[in-house]
């Protein structure tokens, strides 16, 4: 391949081709993203085998699952409906009709040697995700980015492969061959690890709201393959990598990353990419080829005859006349459950609540949070910006600490309320609070007024009581005395 | 007794004047004597056996669960049958028991039917002879009939037998040899019609959707039905009440708006108009069955039914149409043959791309193994607008053009079933599999790739004493009018009950009287 820019300088490879080398600062990185989310279900896409997670090998397969002869795929419903509320989410088009097909590859793990796909005509196209991630030099600026849907699609998971070198076998376990599974295309509009790391991140948040997919990528709910490439803006774009086996949401920031300062040095040095998969490794951080198996793969795609178009119906008046309503998926009734979105709650939490965007992230990240925020705020007359403070570092500090999930919280959100009401009413100092949270998450049965009383941490009014007080003070402290004491006009506390 | 029509046996059996298990037993023993014709694959004595006394039970009690209660009969070897050796005629899946049962076949069973065994086949329902079974070819019953051993030059019955047809040879031979009363085939590209014909039987392709695929191995999903196949149309006709209907576990079977559960009492045939398509004069048709397609369409014609001759212009593409999607589906569909679940596993365990290339090379016979070549050719991607979707595009054409012809006016289509009667096996093996799909299938593949209904009813025995049959071709959905006409039909011609030279007295009595 021929670049038209002009270069800094040549450079002649071994075999004494010209080569065209670059600078890497001119070279930007390109991603995109192939996604795929393990639909959350009871039963598989095709048949009623149970979606199961860690159960014994071959204890959930139908005998579809195992491609026994004569079986017939029957699509399941709830599958559907993820889908179109995912797409519906994500701002993308429904397809009326869509179609599915057959995908042909011979792996043991995929019993028909075929996969059932949807190549030609996808359930939702032309989607949207924007996601927001810190930039900026102090990583604390929250810069919003878009990235494009190209589409998602319905289509099966395969079986699991474990490999056995030692004994030259291969294990194969069925249960989660057939599980639906939703491949969400993200189109090439990224350009580094952070920004493919937060748009996933986002996506796995609106997934878990929706309830359409738990989101979990260590147990595989989610698998992300990333498309990375470097060009210089304006030229046509590079030869892309597949790379493959990224385990985490942290592991898409660095496999990402890696990636492109690779191809940024094997361009450098005059070299060309070459169009290949390449598999992360996170323990070297590196990105390794993996074993060719695939090379030019024909997949042989055939439209799946067994399955009739699939039809998605606006509204009930749409479904035409012989069509049983029941029977089939209606847009208006799915797009009228939606919950709130993740962006369009932290929208309404710096909205409504005066919070600064960054907690608004962070209310949002942790599940229940929201909620727990939202009932503090109902049951106190503390402003809630001065609630967040206390969500944020009283709260979620234990909770860190301790390595608990907020629903372990031992303090509820109304023995907070409490807290806070008695501090707005005088009646504790803001530093006395902190002592008394501390004792609620060690006694959370006893009441803040009770601990309050117990600690003696009670704010003094009494003119009579502090004049005593200080009296005693001073006489204690004769030297201190002849300072400047500043007495506050109102409470202070011992 | 064995030659009675179902409706017949399943009064007598009502009445009490037959038993189950003895019914069941004779059926046993004319399995056990025409065991030369090598129609059956497994024969489930003890489970057949077992069914019959409890039909008896329910028999004596006067509570039958319907009209085919306590009779046997016979399913063609590709439908699964749970726990009864499945086998396709191949050795991939030699020693493979299904864990469940058909559709259709679980609806004979619930409905009191006796299974008497599974039926030998072309190898994954591939042919249109039924020579090509790893268990050998399949004899017509014909071949040991008074009426062909009679005009037949030769004694020796063995040297020049006739085929029965294919690919469900073993459940035609299986009716036409009176050891069942009903038997499942599959129709795909004229599997069922075929041997009906050569057989000289009523057999019935029902409209695509109209009947569960669950459990019916396919061959080509998109055009595959199970076939019904009966010594009368009134039989056809009870079958397929009890078979039709949607199936959950299929998803390209349809509730049909209007679906009658039986022949209609009054027809008259002044009625119906009959079709004559012009393309269907095919080359290689014999002159004996020119002559039985005249004669019937004169015997419509008289009977006062209007008879009109119809075109059919893209007939001529329609093999080929066939042939590309049908091997297109067959590599898709055998791909699951690794040896891995079930079936055939080679010994060669270096890797597993050799155990995979070893076990399909020993599972699957040439047929098979040509078809999957063929198909994955024509789906690879530089090749698929041009053979794949084209082919497609030309199966739409072929079913607007029926569309057309029955949108004009016309009830039912009058053609031949197949070129000839049947060729003796020493003539028919002299060209190979596919060059005799593609003569044979001539008249009964576009109806599968339109989706049409069809049935073949024998008409008359040609010279050499075999049956020669007509098939009539109706409009989607219509089947029971379908057999409404093909009923009438039947009643005009009086196509005679087989005769064998072994039969005793005793038997032939049973067979008149009753």
């Amino acid at each position: 391949m021929v670049y038209n820019i002009k270069p800094r300088y040549n450079v002649f490879s071994p075999r004494g081709e010209k080569n065209f080398a670059y600078v890497s600062s001119q070279l930007r990185g390109v991603v995109g993203l192939e996604i795929h989310a393990q639909i959350h279900a009871t039963s598989k896409l095709f048949a009623c085998s149970r979606v199961a997670f860690c159960s014994p090998p071959n204890s959930s397969v139908a005998f579809l699952d195992a491609s026994l002869p004569g079986t017939l795929p029957v699509l399941n419903r709830r599958c559907v409906e993820a889908a179109v509320i995912t797409g519906l989410a994500l701002n993308c088009t429904i397809n009326r009709k869509s179609l599915f097909d057959r995908k042909h590859y011979f792996y043991a793990d995929m019993p028909a040697g075929y996969q059932i796909t949807q190549q030609r005509l996808p359930i939702a196209v032309n989607g949207s995700l924007i996601y927001s991630y810190f930039g900026g030099r102090k990583r604390n600026q929250v810069l919003s980015r878009c990235v494009r849907i190209k589409q998602i699609q319905l289509e099966q998971d395969s079986g699991k492969s474990l490999h056995d070198d030692q004994r030259s076998q291969t294990l194969i376990d069925l249960n989660r061959a057939g599980v639906g599974l939703m491949e969400l295309v993200m189109e090439a509009d990224m350009s580094c690890g952070d920004e493919a790391a937060a748009a996933v991140r986002e996506l796995q948040l609106i997934l878990q709201t929706l309830g359409t997919c738990q989101g979990n990528m260590s147990e595989g709910q989610l698998r992300v393959d990333a498309n990375v490439s470097v060009h210089c803006p304006g030229e046509p774009l590079g030869v892309r990598t597949e790379v493959k086996n990224i385990n985490s949401a942290r592991y898409v920031a660095r496999a990402i990353d890696y990636e492109i300062q690779r191809q940024k040095k094997v361009l450098e040095n005059g070299g060309i990419i070459v169009n290949e998969t390449r598999a992360f490794d996170s323990k070297s951080g590196t990105t390794i080829p993996m074993r060719d198996k695939e090379g030019l793969q024909d997949y042989r795609f055939m439209p799946e005859p067994n399955l009739p178009p699939l039809f998605v119906y606006e509204d009930e008046a749409s479904v035409p006349a012989g069509v049983n309503p029941t029977q089939v998926v209606m847009i208006d009734r799915l797009k009228a459950e939606l919950p709130e979105l993740p962006g369009v709650r932290r929208a309404r939490m710096v909205d409504q609540y005066k919070i600064l965007p960054e907690h608004s992230f962070t209310l949002v990240n942790e599940d229940g949070l929201t909620e727990y925020f939202e009932r503090v705020v109902r049951n106190t007359k503390a402003e809630p910006r001065k609630v967040i403070g206390w969500v944020m570092k009283e709260l979620l500090g234990n909770l860190n600490q301790q390595s608990l999930k907020l629903a372990q919280s031992p303090v509820s959100p109304e023995a907070l309320a409490d807290l806070l009401n008695v501090l707005e009413s005088g009646h504790i100092s803001s530093s006395a609070a902190k002592v008394v949270f501390q004792e609620m998450w060690k006694a959370p049965e006893k009441a803040v007024e009770q601990l309050v009383k117990e600690l003696d941490l009670g704010l003094v009014s009494d003119r009579e009581k502090l004049l005593k007080i200080c009296q005693k003070v001073v006489d204690t402290h004769p030297e201190q005395s002849h300072t400047k004491l500043k007495w506050k006009n109102t409470l202070q506390s011992k | 007794m064995l030659s009675l029509s179902i409706g017949e046996v399943s009064a007598a059996l009502r009445k009490g004047r037959l038993s189950a298990t003895e019914l069941c037993r004779r059926c046993l023993n004319r399995i056990r004597k025409t065991r030369h014709l090598n129609a059956y694959i497994t024969v489930t004595e003890d489970l057949a056996m077992k069914q019959a006394q409890e039909a008896e039970l329910r028999l004596t009690r006067g509570k039958p669960l319907g009209p085919l209660d306590g009779i046997p009969f016979s399913v063609k070897d590709n439908f699964c049958t749970e726990n009864i050796e499945t086998t396709c005629a191949s050795h991939m899946l030699r020693g493979y028991f299904p864990p469940f049962s058909a559709t259709v076949v679980q609806k004979l069973l619930d409905q009191g039917a006796v299974l008497v065994g599974k039926t030998n086949l072309d190898e994954f329902a591939m042919g249109s002879g039924s020579t090509d079974s790893v268990f050998g070819p399949v004899r017509n019953p014909w071949s040991y009939s008074v009426s062909y051993r009679e005009q037949s030059r030769e004694q020796d019955p063995d040297s020049d037998w006739v085929i029965a047809g294919g690919s469900s040879g073993g459940s035609a031979a299986a009716v036409a040899s009176l050891s069942s009363f009903m038997a499942l085939g599959s129709d795909t590209g004229g599997s069922t019609r075929n041997p009906g014909s050569l057989c000289g039987l009523v057999a019935l392709k029902p409209t695509y959707g109209l009947l569960s695929r669950h459990g019916l191995i396919p061959l080509v999903n998109s055009m595959d039905v199970p076939g019904i196949m009966t010594r009368t149309v009134h039989d056809a006709a009870t079958v397929l009440d009890v078979l039709q209907g949607r199936d959950e576990k299929d998803s390209t079977t349809v509730e049909s708006a209007y679906s009658p559960s039986s022949l209609p009492e009054e027809f008259d045939v002044r009625d119906i108009c009959v079709g004559v398509p012009k393309e269907y004069h095919a080359p290689g048709m014999s002159a004996e069955t020119l002559a039985q397609w005249g004669r019937v369409v004169a015997l419509f014609e008289r009977a006062g039914a209007r008879v009109k001759e119809v075109s059919l212009p893209h007939t001529q593409h329609s093999i080929v149409c066939y042939h590309v999607l049908c091997c297109c589906e067959v590599a898709s569909n055998m791909a699951r043959f690794d040896g891995l679940q079930y079936g055939h596993r080679s010994k060669v365990d270096s890797s597993t791309e050799a155990l995979y290339a070893t076990t399909r090379h020993e599972g699957f016979n040439s047929v098979v193994r040509s078809r999957i070549l063929a198909g994955n050719y024509f789906l690879l991607k530089q090749n698929y607008d041009r053979y794949f979707v084209k082919a497609q595009q030309i199966r739409r054409l072929i079913t607007e053009d029926f569309r057309r012809v029955f949108q004009s006016g016309v009830d039912v289509l009058l053609t031949p079933t197949t070129l000839s009667d049947a060729a003796r096996y020493s003539d028919f093996i002299q060209e190979d599999n596919r060059t005799r799909s593609a003569q044979e299938d001539i008249f009964t593949q576009p109806v599968n790739v339109a989706g049409l209904p069809a049935v073949t009813v024998p008409t008359a025995l040609s010279s050499r004493g075999l049956p020669i049959s007509l098939q009539l071709i109706g409009q989607s959905f219509q089947d029971m009018k379908l057999l409404t006409v093909a009923n009438w039909m039947e009643q005009q011609l009086d196509f005679p009950i087989i005769r064998f030279h072994d039969d005793t007295d005793q038997e032939r009595e049973c067979k008149l009287g009753s």
